[in-house]
This record gives C-alpha cells, sequence and structure tokens, in this order.
C-alpha cells in the first residue's frame, strides 16, 4: 500500500517529520571526491527529496549515523565525568536494501553479541528507515549473491515518479498522509552482474594458503575497503587531555580498521599480521566464514563498495571467488 | 627567389639549412586536441612536407622540407585546423599572425591525471585567448600540481596548480596516512597532535597528496581553485635558471591580468637595439630588477586576499 503524493507534498511531509526527526539521505558533495572536479556521495541531513542523491550508490555507507566516525564517550577533570548530550530526536535514514540488511549486522556485533554497547543503542533506538529502491544493479554489486537484495525491514519506502512520489508505508509512526491510496510494494534488483559464490566449508588451511601473499604486494593497507563498508564495526580508543590543561579532557572512540598500521599494535610494542596479505586474509574470513559460524549468516551484505573504493583494484568479490575455486581443487 | 624572411619567421616558418626549403610550426595549445587534426597534418608532411613531423618541446608539429614558394598553400590548408584548435588569429588563411609568443604548453592535467589540481589545457587556452598573437618572446606553461611534468619552473611564467586542503577533524580516523605522505613525498607540513591532524599552512605546498591518501574523505579538495605562480625561468646561452616563486595561493583572474600587464612591461622596456628587435623577457627583467617588474604587472590587479607575493626575489 502507498500514497501517490506531488513532490510538493512530499517535501511539506518531510518538514512534518523534522518536528520529530532528523532525516538522513545520500548527498552528492560537488567537487568533494578525492581527485579534482569529482564528487563524493555521503549521508547529510537534508530537508528536501531534491537533495538526495537516489541515481548512483553513496560511496560511504549509512553505518557513520549509527556509528559515528568520531564520538566522545565523555569529558573529564580531576575528579569527574559528564557524557556528551544526546539529541532528543528520532532520525529518518534513507537507504537501500544491502543497508538494511548492514544496519543487521551492526545489530548483532553492537546488540547481540555478548553484552549490549549503550553508546550504540542510543542512536540505533531512535533510527527509522525509508527504504531507497534499487531499479538496477550497480558496478560491483553483489547483493543477490548475498541474499541481501530484498528487505522488509523498513518502515516506508519512496519511489519518485515525474512530478509524483510515491509513499510506502509500513510503521504507523511514519503514517501523515492522506492522499490517494494505490497498490505497490518496492522493487527489488534480482540479479546483479557480478556473482558471488561462497565455499560451505572454508577450510583451516586456506589461512595457511600462499594464495594470500599475492595480496601483500598489491594491497597499500588504506583501510578505504573498512571504511566504506556497511558491516566493518572496529573502533579504536583515545584519551586525550587538552593541550591547555592537561587535566581536562576526552575519551573518543574512533572508526578503525584491521587493514591499516596499528590495528594489532599492543602494550609493549608487539604487534601481529603485519603483512597486508595476512590482514587481507583477516577481514576476507571474517566477512565470508567467521561471523557466519555465530550468526548464522555471513557479513559481507555484496554491497561492493570495498571493490568500488580500492584504488589498487582488488576486488574482493574476485577474491571470494578464488576461494572457491581454491577450495574446489583441493 | 626574393622573400621577407622576417615575415615568414613571425608566421611561424622556419629559414632551414636546406636552401629555398621551409618548416613550419603547427602548435596546440594545452597540448590537447581532437585526433581528427593529425590527418592534416599527415597531409602537409606527405604532400608539402618530406614525409616527417617532428614533435617540438612546446607541444607542437614541425613539419620540415616545405618549399618557401608553397607557404601560402600550406596556410590555407592549415585554416581548419586553427579555426578546430581555436588559434587566436588576424588574417583568414594567412596561417599563423605571430610566432614571438610560444605555446602555451600544459601537462595532462586534471581530465586524466589524478594528482592534477586542475584543467591545465582548458587554463591554457583561456590564456591563448588573452595573449595571442603576440611577436614578444614569452613562455608560459601550465602543470597540475608541484611534480611539475611540463616543466613549468623552466618557463617565464610557470602556473602550479595548488589545492588548499579542507580538514573535516570529525571524519579523520587518524591514520596518519596523509601525515606519511607530506612527509615521505611532499612538504612535511602535517603534524599529529592529539590523534588529530594539523596543518601548518605555511609549509604547505598545496600538492593535495592527503586528499588523495585520505581513506574517510576527511581531507577534501577546496572549491576555489588557487595556483602559485613561478617566474623568469629559462634555458639558453645566458645564465639558464629555474624560475622562482612569485604568488602563491593566486587565483585565475589575477594570473591572467599579470601575464596581461607583462606585454605592457615588455613594450615600455625592451631593448630597442636588441638583435633582430627580440628580447626575451627574462633578459629584461634582469635589466629593470624585480620591484620595477613587479610594479607593473601589478597595476591595477586586484589580488585574491589569500594571494602572497614574494617580497624579493633571487634568481
Amino acid at each position: 500500500m502507498a500514497y501517490k503524493v506531488t513532490g510538493i507534498r512530499f517535501n511539506q511531509y518531510l518538514k512534518e517529520l523534522e518536528k520529530e526527526y532528523l532525516i538522513f539521505a545520500p548527498v552528492a558533495l560537488l567537487g568533494k571526491g578525492a581527485f579534482t572536479n569529482t564528487d563524493s556521495v555521503r549521508y547529510q541531513k537534508i530537508t528536501k527529496l531534491e537533495e538526495v542523491e537516489l541515481t548512483i550508490k553513496a560511496n560511504f555507507s549509512a553505518k557513520e549515523i549509527l556509528l559515528p566516525i568520531t564520538e566522545t564517550l565523555f569529558y573529564f577533570n580531576e575528579d569527574n565525568w559528564t557524557e556528551p548530550k544526546v539529541h532528543d530526536k528520532k532520525i529518518l535514514l534513507f537507504l537501500r536494501s544491502c543497508d538494511i540488511h548492514g544496519i543487521k549486522r551492526l545489530d548483532d556485533i553492537y546488540l547481540r553479541n555478548g553484552c549490549e554497547d549503550p553508546y550504540y543503542k542510543v542512536f540505533r533506538k531512535k533510527v527509522r528507515f525509508c527504504l531507497i529502491e534499487c531499479y538496477e544493479s550497480f558496478a560491483n554489486c553483489f547483493c543477490a549473491s548475498m541474499g541481501t537484495n530484498i528487505t522488509d525491514e523498513y518502515d516506508m519506502f519512496i519511489r519518485p515518479e515525474g512530478d509524483y512520489v510515491y509513499v510506502g508505508i509500513n510503521n504507523k509512526e511514519m503514517g501523515r498522509l492522506d492522499e490517494k491510496v494505490v497498490d505497490l510494494s518496492p522493487r527489488f534488483v534480482m540479479q546483479n552482474k557480478t556473482k558471488v559464490s561462497i565455499p560451505k566449508e572454508l577450510s583451516k588451511g586456506l589461512a595457511q594458503s600462499v594464495f594470500w601473499e599475492e595480496y601483500s604486494s598489491r594491497c597499500i593497507g588504506c583501510g578505504r575497503c573498512s571504511f566504506v563498508c556497511p558491516t566493518c564495526s572496529c573502533f579504536s580508543m583515545q584519551d586525550i587531555f587538552y593541550k591547555e590543561n592537561k587535566n581536562m579532557g576526552e575519551r573518543r572512540r574512533v572508526w578503525s580498521s584491521c587493514m591499516v598500521d596499528g590495528f594489532t599494535d599492543m602494550a609493549g610494542g608487539h604487534s601481529f599480521r603485519k603483512k597486508q596479505g595476512d590482514r587481507m586474509r583477516f577481514r576476507v574470513m571474517h566477512k565470508f566464514h567467521d561471523y557466519k559460524k555465530r550468526f548464522g549468516y555471513h557479513m559481507c551484505v555484496g554491497c561492493g563498495r570495498c571493490d568500488d573504493a580500492c584504488p589498487e583494484y582488488i576486488s574482493i568479490a574476485h577474491c571470494a571467488n578464488r576461494l572457491k575455486s581454491i577450495v574446489e581443487e583441493k | 627567389m626574393d622573400i621577407n624572411t622576417k615575415i615568414l619567421k613571425k608566421n611561424a616558418f622556419r629559414i632551414t639549412k636546406e636552401r629555398y626549403k621551409t618548416a613550419i610550426r603547427i602548435r596546440v595549445p594545452g597540448g590537447e586536441m581532437a585526433a581528427k587534426y593529425l590527418d592534416t597534418v599527415k597531409y602537409v608532411a606527405e604532400t608539402f612536407g618530406n614525409g616527417t613531423i617532428h614533435i617540438t618541446t612546446r607541444q607542437g608539429f614541425e613539419i620540415p622540407g616545405i618549399d618557401i614558394e608553397k607557404m601560402a598553400e600550406v596556410n590555407a590548408i592549415i585554416q581548419s585546423l586553427i579555426d578546430g584548435l581555436e588559434v587566436n588569429q588576424t588574417d583568414s588563411n594567412a596561417g599563423y599572425s605571430a610566432a614571438g609568443t610560444r605555446n602555451v604548453a600544459a601537462c595532462i592535467g586534471s581530465r586524466v591525471c589524478q594528482f592534477a589540481n586542475f584543467d591545465t589545457s582548458a587554463f591554457a587556452q583561456r590564456i591563448e585567448k588573452v595573449i595571442f598573437p603576440n611577436d614578444y618572446h614569452v613562455k608560459i606553461a601550465l602543470t597540475g600540481c608541484p611534480n611539475d611534468c611540463i616543466k613549468a619552473r623552466m618557463n617565464d611564467f610557470g602556473i602550479i596548480g595548488m589545492n588548499e586542503p579542507q580538514y573535516d577533524s570529525y571524519r579523520c580516523i587518524g591514520c596518519q596516512a596523509c601525515v606519511k605522505a607530506c612527509e615521505k613525498k611532499s612538504a612535511g607540513a602535517l603534524k599529529f597532535e592529539n590523534f588529530k591532524v594539523v596543518r601548518h599552512s605555511d609549509k604547505c605546498i598545496g600538492c593535495g597528496e592527503c586528499v588523495l591518501k585520505c581513506p574517510t574523505g576527511a581531507w577534501t579538495r577546496s572549491s576555489n581553485k588557487l595556483y602559485q605562480l613561478v617566474i623568469m625561468g629559462r634555458t639558453g646561452r645566458k645564465n639558464p635558471r629555474i624560475a622562482q616563486p612569485f604568488i602563491k595561493w593566486i587565483d585565475e583572474a589575477s594570473v591572467l591580468e599579470i601575464i596581461k600587464n607583462t606585454y605592457a612591461y615588455v613594450h615600455n622596456y625592451i631593448d630597442k637595439d636588441a638583435p633582430g628587435g627580440k628580447e626575451h623577457v627574462g633578459y629584461i627583467v634582469d635589466r629593470t630588477g624585480y620591484q620595477v617588474f613587479k610594479n607593473w604587472v601589478l597595476k591595477d590587479v586586484i589580488l585574491n586576499p589569500k594571494a602572497q607575493v614574494a617580497e624579493y626575489i633571487y634568481w
């Protein structure tokens, strides 16, 4: 079921929602790509549908709305500490099916993997999903292979068509429209050009395989694959002592990645997984093996952003398919 | 044969070793053109020349072995090229109207190269519109970043693309990829303090390496395109030298004004007794001194606020 409204009416609807919600969606930031005269599509606060970039895949996933890149956990001085204020609004997030599945993985890691993470939980409780449909697969997408191309975990969905917007409501909270009702459900991509086939058993021997060595010479350890990934959820801690007064400061958590230097540094200066090939093995095995052992499905949602972003043209999809052929040869 | 060699030379032809033969220089502003124009170059070389082409250092084609008598015919044929490459011209079908100011050369720039901070060919073509045709001897080259692949520092005016990086500390994850790259590959202008990056703007040369290395987009490009203008580099017999920084963080409008003013300066100060009436702008600056040059070329120029002009230059 969906409402058919004009674009103007839809923007009014967003304005009404703004009283209760902060609305985030992918926005094309002109000239903010790494190279001259290139753009970057990132999650930003929006007020109108026209601001939303619906035609291409966002370069960064929606995870940063739930998992801030830099998050102050508390401020401290000699005797006391205080937590920063969190806004009291709910969050409406425009995102695609793969990203909704990505947030399900973040929920596993932060809420269903032992004790709950209170910082994540604060944001998670606020979030409502507005599904963006995919009419066709983008470059490097392999959601169909990962079973993340379809979702019913959305609170609403939109389909802009000409001067009109179809608004499907799946949650009464979002229902503030009384326009013409049409029978409509969201469209999903059913197949991708890129297909990934994960072997059922990734044997232990694979961990020692020379297969990974190639990546030691190819990967530069920049971490782009992790930072654009909707399911990479690692962070590191930083205790800051303010320069002007060392008795005051703050504790932050900041995104991190198993692909970058310093991730495995330990007290005393020891570190492990020094070679990029080892880091690649660790990351790939987590996405396509270890995680599934605990949660029953793969961590990777097949959004293909890692393949989009890698400056060295390393494809995780290609890597996964190579694993299969190695396993089958054995 | 009676031929005015002065006119021939200004028409972008050359007096060659072989008597009664000439060579034409086809120039490509900004070093970029549609491939179809190669057909004309090939036709002239095979029909009028000796079938060879010399690729020039300033991004042109020199076609040797042409009969001096055939100059008018060649000029008529290359008209499509002059039109197509949007070369400024005084009289149609008469070939190049001047040959003193050399082709404005450019590296491949941001149309292709990841490092380039601007579209070098497009800027070169805008300079073409301002200064051509002109008999005064001035060399200009544009390069997308301080790598200076075009060797802009060997020119009278070298325009080097700069990018004033913008830092969003919220997006910085402290991986230090930018800090390491700046230290090893560039100016060492970035320091890591309290898990975030501090940029020393006086050291920064605006290469853009931090933006290229940043995995989270914490560093981005400024929407305001700025340049470093270096001046009076040269090769040649008398005191070859590389160009020195004149103005850092200058905008395009100011660069164009300064180049335009330079021609007025040359007109006023050129040695009237110079051999062949030709004097290279760099030697004029040697005679008048930097301060006189500076006052002339900055006359009525309203520099953008970020521009930093060198007080003195010692080549």
